[in-house]
Parts: structure tokens; sequence; C-alpha cells
């Protein structure tokens, strides 16, 4: 193993995992470098890239102008020139602001002129902090029909560093999506000598016979958290982290509902539209016959994200609506 | 001087030059009949687009430089090998510049298997940077960012070469226009944005795009040289771009060029441009930059007429080859459309 591997195994959080990640990329390779809105001096907004201008200068670790298309549009083109690009928004909301370079340009190219772009575009996302409507989106349904797109979606220390890694290293844009509730609260450990995860590939977060729970990111915290609940009533449900959305390992999907022969899908977004909608078009016409009751999905209400604190418990998802959804579904 | 500080804009004909000289140049007659090779190369090109596109041959829309060639030759002859361009719909000669064969616009404009995209996208559409070419974006002004970008891998890697994009007077009106100029400027990256000041923004004019008569002023705002230059004078475009490029590749941070020309058709091929005094056309179609090159040539005992006919005659044997080819050539395999969408493997 190389220089750029982590040596003894460690225990991070989920933050520190991602920092982590961007170094040893960044040590690894000189192409590699960090473009946003205060990723220098002051490290980010949540602090995840701090120190690393220290290390690497600000030739590596580019302060911009507060301008996301801008500075998106400029790592575009850098990439397409054979550098390799980690943009961060300061909050993924704002990548809205550069939702056209991101979707009709870096998307496009490879298919339209086969130029490759490779490019990670990454930031704090999700709610639960009390963030408002600005500052807690779960953009991953925007992105998700866009063609020539990766987006991955971490729920564990150990995933964010190995597919961060991975992100960086592939030749196409990937859009990495950090959900900040878990920055501080999600520890993990790092195993000695992991470099990289494989993107599009799910994980199975916990075994079980009932049902099968596909989910990813935060909610899959919540998930296990019920799962502790429902087994204590005998129902064993089984959870599938996609980890990468784009491109999803829809076989793991299948494979698991054949199994379990009932599949609710729980993210975090509003219900209309999201990509969990996807995940139970694709289990209702490829499994549809493993069936015993009709796939359900568990999302937030179909409104921006409010502010106080039970408006947005009362949006969200949690372990409590998940169980007494998955107790309608398993004794139905 | 190559460059004016009067304004040359079509709506202040009362200013404009009756200046018939074109710029001083040191460049050799080889060099300047290569020049009048491409200008004609561009507008021959188009003419037979337009008969392809009555023939119902282009599939998609077709845009035109009539009377802008001079812009996009004179600009791209002023860069070097391993300089980057990324173009605009009216930028064929750029394209033709950069060693693009008329082939590759034929049938990317008639969606060809051929195409350089093999029937994936249209027109101009289409980039390769080993001839140093990023393909244009459709949404105006996005071109600036992606290629303050280019630039700043060369400044990364510490190599000297320049990024040179376009932008109409439409599109400086755009929030990544802004957000890339300024870009450029605090990240002090080797870009040259030439500003095509046409007069229209498909039909809106001018003072109703914006309060300022010269585009040059917005450059001024991000702490950007510009200058103001004839931009149907086809020497004066390509010293001034000359200039730009040799100050950016000091490291001088980006510059801007506001060349003042006219739109001599339509939006597009569909567009009869009835929004357009006819006057404008008739005072611009004076100052036709094809035309003035070639009084140019003969005034200064450049070229006879006998040279300047061989140089068209041999033109057309090309188009009329590149023509054929496109009409000889088939249309994609359907299955197609599901490749390529992901690049494969690690980097």
């Amino acid at each position: 193993m190389s220089a750029t591997a982590t040596g003894a195994a460690t225990e991070v959080t989920f933050l520190e995992a991602i920092g982590r990640a961007l170094a040893d990329e960044m040590r690894a390779d000189d192409r590699v470098f960090l473009i946003g809105e205060d990723v220098g001096r002051y490290g980010g907004a949540f602090r995840v890239t701090a120190g690393l201008l220290d290390e690497f200068g600000p030739r590596r670790v580019i302060d911009t102008p507060i301008s996301e298309s801008g500075f998106t549009g400029a790592a575009i083109g850098a990439a397409m020139m054979g550098l390799r690009p980690v943009v961060e928004y300061q909050f993924i909301d704002f990548i809205a602001n550069a939702f056209d370079m991101v979707v009709n340009f870096a998307g496009t190219n490879r298919y339209r002129w086969g130029q490759k772009v490779p490019l990670v575009l990454r930031g704090p996302s999700g709610g639960r902090v009390s963030g408002s409507a600005f500052h807690s989106a779960n953009p991953e349904a925007y992105f998700h029909r866009a063609p020539g797109l990766k987006i991955v979606y971490p729920a564990t220390a150990e995933d964010a560093y190995g597919l961060l890694r991975a992100a960086i290293r592939d030749p196409n844009p990937v859009l990495f999506f950090e959900h900040k509730y878990l920055y501080r609260r999600v520890k993990g450990t790092l195993p000695e000598g992991l470099e990289t995860l494989p993107l599009g590939r799910a994980r199975l977060a916990r075994a079980g016979r009932d049902l099968t729970v596909i989910t990813w990111s935060a909610m899959v915290h919540v998930a296990l958290e019920a799962a502790a609940t429902l087994a204590a009533e005998g129902i064993e449900i089984e959870i599938v982290d996609l980890r990468t959305l784009k491109p999803m390992d829809e076989a793991a999907i299948l494979a698991s509902v054949e199994k379990t022969n009932r599949a609710l899908v729980l993210s975090e977004e509003p219900v209309t539209g999201s990509v969990a909608g996807d995940v139970a078009a694709r289990i209702a016409e490829r499994a549809f016959w493993s069936l015993d009751a009709p796939v359900a999905r568990v999302g937030c209400l179909d409104t921006p994200v409010p502010y106080s604190p039970p408006l947005e418990d009362f949006y969200l998802p949690n372990a409590a609506k998940l169980a007494a959804r998955v107790r309608e579904l398993v004794s139905g | 001087m190559t460059t004016s500080a009067s304004p040359l804009g079509p709506l202040h004909p009362d200013v404009e030059p009756r200046r018939e000289r074109l710029a001083a140049t040191a460049l050799p007659r080889e060099s300047q009949l290569e020049l009048y090779r491409y200008l004609q190369l561009n507008r021959r090109l188009e003419d037979r687009l337009t008969n392809l596109y009555r023939q119902g041959k282009v599939v998609g829309g077709l845009y035109s430089s009539r009377g802008q060639e001079a812009i996009s030759v004179g600009s791209a002859y002023a860069l070097g090998p391993r300089d980057v361009v990324g173009p605009l719909i009216r930028n064929l000669g750029s394209l033709l510049v950069r060693g693009v064969a008329p082939r590759e616009i034929l049938t990317q404009y008639m969606a060809r298997g051929t195409s350089p995209t093999g029937g994936k996208d249209c027109n101009l559409h289409f980039g390769d940077l080993a001839r140093g070419l990023v393909s244009p974006i459709s949404m105006l002004g996005a071109l600036v960012p992606v290629l303050a970008g280019v630039a700043l891998a060369a400044k990364y890697r510490g190599e000297d070469s320049v990024a040179l994009t376009y932008i109409g007077d439409g599109g400086t009106s755009t929030g990544d226009f802004h957000e890339g100029m300024n870009l450029a400027a605090v990240l002090e990256v080797p870009l040259v944005v030439v500003a095509e000041h046409n007069g229209y923004a498909y039909s809106t004019p001018t003072e109703r795009q914006m309060k300022i008569k010269d585009l040059a002023q917005r450059a001024v705002a991000y702490g950007i040289p510009a200058r103001i230059v004839d931009g149907n004078d086809v020497l004066a475009v390509y010293e001034a771009t000359r200039q730009a490029v040799s100050e950016a590749r000091a490291g001088g941070g980006p510059r801007m060029l506001e060349v003042k020309t006219f739109r001599m058709k339509g939006h597009a091929e569909h567009d009869d441009a009835g929004y357009v005094p006819p006057e404008l056309f008739e005072r611009w179609r004076a100052r036709d930059p094809i035309a003035r090159f070639e009084r140019h040539l003969a005034d200064e005992g450049l070229a006879t007429r006998a040279e300047l006919d061989a140089i068209l005659a041999d033109v057309d044997r090309r188009l009329d080859e590149d023509v054929d080819f496109a009409l000889a050539s088939p249309w994609p395999p359907p299955e197609r459309a599901l490749e390529g969408v992901y690049e494969e493997g690690e980097t």
C-alpha cells in the first residue's frame, strides 16, 4: 500500500473522514485541488478543509468570490484540461446557482463530444439542524435524472472516506453529498490501508427477514433505530444502504426484496418526484411477483423545509414514523 | 495604433469613422492571403449551408456569422498552437482557423453519422482539445467561467497557454458573464474575452439590453483592461487580439476586446430580421469585412485579382468535395443514442 493509505486504524468523525480523504488524495495526486468559498484560511463553513491551506498552499486550496456558477464552470474547465478539481459549496442548497453548469454542461460533455470531466462537487446537505429552507436541502432528485452525473450519499465515516477518494479518481462528474447532521455525530474507524470503496455498490447495513428498507445517508441511522424497536416486537427488517444513488445498485435492492418480499423506501426528500419513487418503480417493475405488500415510501412532506423544531420534526421522517409504516406492511 | 477610442457602434452612425484603411500590421503577404482564404471559406461554407438548409438537408437551426467573419478569423489567427478557444455559434471562422474541416461542420449540421459527435449534437457544438477547442454552450455567458477554468489549469501547471472565448452584446447581461469575468480577474488567469457587439440579441437592440454604449465599460467594473476594436477590419482584430493574448500570456491577467460589428442576417436562418431598419444593413454592407480586406490587398499590392480568384476556386473545390462527402454520409445507427454517457474506468 502506498504512503497515501491511512496508517493504523483510527477513529474519526464523519467530518474528519472527509477532510482526511481530501488530504490523502491531494498528497497522492498533484492534479487534485480544492475550490470554493472560504475553503482556505477559514477551512470551510463547517471546517471540513481546515488545515489544508497550510499543507498545500493557495495554488491548491482556492478561495473564490461568491459565484457558484462561476467557480463550478471554472472547475469544469480545469477538469477538461486534465486537473481533478473538488468543488465545495458552502451549503449544498447553493448548487442550485450552478445547476446549468452541472446539468447542461458537466453532465453532457462526455456524451456530446467525448470529453471527460473528472470533477467532484461536494457540500453539506440535509436537515434536522434548524437550517430552514435555504440550508437544509437534499438535492439528489434534481440531479438523479440528469444524464452523465454520478451521485454519492454516504452514511458512515468509512464510506465517506473511501467513496470520496473513489469519487475524486472517477473520470466523471460526481456529486458528493455530506449530511451535516452526521458531521460530528457519526464516528467510525478507518481500517488500516483503506483507500477507495467502489461507487455503485450498496451496503447491507442490517440483515433481516421481514421487510427491506432501502435508504441512504442520515436515514440509514433512522432505519437502524427503528430496527431495534421493531426487533423487540419480533419484526426483523433488512436495511440496504445505497451509498451511491447513481449508478444505483439495483441488483442489491432486488436480491434483498426477493428475500424479504416487502419493500419500503426511506428518504429525506419530499416524496413527490423523489429518488425514492425511482427505487419503488424499479422494485414494482422487476420484483412485483416477489411482493407480499405494496411498495411503500416514507419521506418528507411536500413542503419547503420548515425552521421551528416542532415543524421540522413533523416534516422529517423519523424512527417512529418508519416503524409504524413497517408494522402496517408486515401485518397487512 | 490598432484600436480606436471612439465607439463604432451601429447605434452611433454619426461618430462612425469613414476610415477605409485597415489597421497597420507586420503580417507578411502569405499570412494575409491565408486570412483571406479563411474569411472566404467561412462565408462560402455558410452560403453552402444556407442552400442545404433550404433543401431540408440541415435538420436543425442554421446560424450565420455573415458580416462578423473578421472577428472569428482574426482573433483565432492570433493564437498559438497550445492556446484553447471556446467558440460561440457565430464563430465558425475560429474553428476553421483551428483546423476544423468544412466536412466536419457540414456533417454536424446535417446530423450524419460521420460528424464529429457521431450525430449526437448539432452545428458547431463539438470540441477537440487536441486542436484547442472547447464545445460551445448555448446558455450564453457560460463559456466565460469555463474558459477561466481552462486558463486556471494553465496557470496551475505553470504553462504559458492562453484561453480565449467570445460573448455577444446580449450575453454580457448574464450572471455567468459577470461571475466568469470577476473570477478570472480575481484569480489573475490568462483569459481573453472577445465581446462581439453586433447590435442585436435575437430581435432586441443594444439600447434595450443595457444603458451603456460600449461593452468595454463592463470590463472596467472587473478591473480588466479592455479595448474597442473595429470588428470589420480583420487586421485590427488580429493585432488587438495578438496584443491582448501576449499580455495575458505574460501574466497580466485577463483582457477583453470589444469588437464593433453588425449581424447581417437574422438570429438564425428562420428569422428574416424584419425588426432591423434596412438602412442599418445598407450602412454595414458598405463596411463588409471581406470586401474591405480585398480592397486592402489590392491597394497594398499584395495580390492580383487572378491570385484572389485562384484562392476562391480552391475554396470552392474544397467545399464541393466536402458537401459531396456530407451528402453521401449515412445517418448514425439509432442505438448509438445509448453510447458514451459515462467515461469508463479510473483516470
